[in-house]
């Protein structure tokens, strides 16, 4: 059985960095597929890939983590003027961000808006959940 | 404020340090992307000597390796810098991944934990380097969270970045993939492997320094 769990950005605005990653790591190595709202600071993901590193041994193998941003590449001055308010406003709650245990998540695919998680159970490949914006 | 006067102290000593043209030149990118073989192309056609061994096999570079006072030259320019081949930064190590590649359970375990070492000491020395030059491997998906991180991190540094497409010379290749996805960046698509188009890399190279 898979368990999804989903992190509000209201459960981590007040967090230092350290705790954020933390229990991050802490679900994921529950073997829970986290869904967070909005994404982790750059500094942050780069410290959660190094805390994952430490933590890797014979029965942890490590993450699989991808980031869903709503910003378009396609932009008009309109939307480009309006995104940049909301980013201002928003900062990193946009967007969502997923992350599993490389154990059970093989693999994510990402197109700018779109993500495809590839889980591995018991040995099974199989494409368990495809998000389109 | 004391972030700003930071920053701006920082950015002054970067500009004192990038007028010497004796910088860090840091290789990054995922495994496998081909940061070993593009630096010893630059080894070889500069200083004519390898810097470190390749393989087929992920995480072959496990570890920092710098070679020093490496000078290139181009219409009358000269850069020297310091080279640094990062091992390839990864979310996730599974030592059963070597044992399929042919390996016995006591080496590949050791690789896996070597490995984890590497990655850990590659991100520590993001905060060390002066310029970046990302291989990313052509034939792959550029979406990945790692390609993502590794960029942004630079971005919220302040470091010169140039994207290197390798491995052109591969019919799955596609240059087009890697621009699309880091638009706001000069990509250079280059077979590092049989040298091609390492002209237009050592153009972008200056570009981005000098």
């Amino acid at each position: 059985m898979l368990t999804l769990q989903f992190i509000p950005y209201a459960d981590m605005e007040d967090l230092g960095s350290a705790r954020r990653v933390k229990k991050i790591l802490d679900l994921v190595k529950e073997n829970k597929i986290v869904l967070l709202e909005g994404r982790l600071k750059n500094e942050e993901e780069a410290d959660l890939i190094a805390i994952t590193m430490e933590e890797v041994g014979d029965k942890f193998k490590g993450i699989e983590l991808a980031v869903i941003n709503p910003d378009s590449k396609d932009k008009n001055f309109l939307r480009s003027f309006r995104d940049g308010i909301a980013n201002a406003l928003l900062g990193d709650r946009k967007g969502f961000t997923v992350i599993g245990p490389a154990s059970i998540v093989k693999e994510i695919k990402k197109d700018p808006d779109k993500i495809q998680l590839f889980t591995d159970e018991k040995g099974t490949r199989s494409r368990k959940k495809k998000k389109k914006r | 404020m004391i972030n700003l006067v930071k920053t701006f102290i920082a950015k002054i000593l970067k500009n004192i340090f990038k007028k010497k043209k004796h910088i860090k030149l840091g290789l990054y990118g995922p495994p496998n992307g081909g940061k070993t073989t593009l630096a010893n192309k630059i080894c070889q056609d500069w200083l004519g000597e390898d810097m470190g061994t390749v393989s087929n096999i992920a995480h072959e570079t496990r570890e920092i390796q710098i070679k020093e006072q490496v000078s290139i030259k181009s219409k009358n320019k000269e850069l020297t810098f310091n080279l640094v081949d990062t091992p390839g930064i990864a979310t996730k190590i599974d030592y059963e991944d070597f044992m399929k590649a042919g390996m016995n359970e006591a080496k590949a375990k050791k690789r896996a934990k070597e490995a984890t070492k590497g990655v850990i000491d590659a991100i520590k020395w993001l905060d060390d380097m002066d310029t970046v030059i990302v291989v990313l491997d052509a034939t792959k998906d550029p979406y990945s969270q790692v390609n993502i991180t590794i960029i942004g991190n630079l971005a919220a540094r302040d470091i010169p970045v140039l994207i290197v497409a390798n491995k052109v010379d591969l019919r799955r290749a596609s240059m087009k993939k890697v621009e699309s996805a880091f638009p706001q960046y000069d990509v250079v698509g280059i077979s590092a492997k049989y040298g091609r188009n390492m002209d237009k890399f050592y153009e972008g190279l200056f570009a981005l320094v000098g």
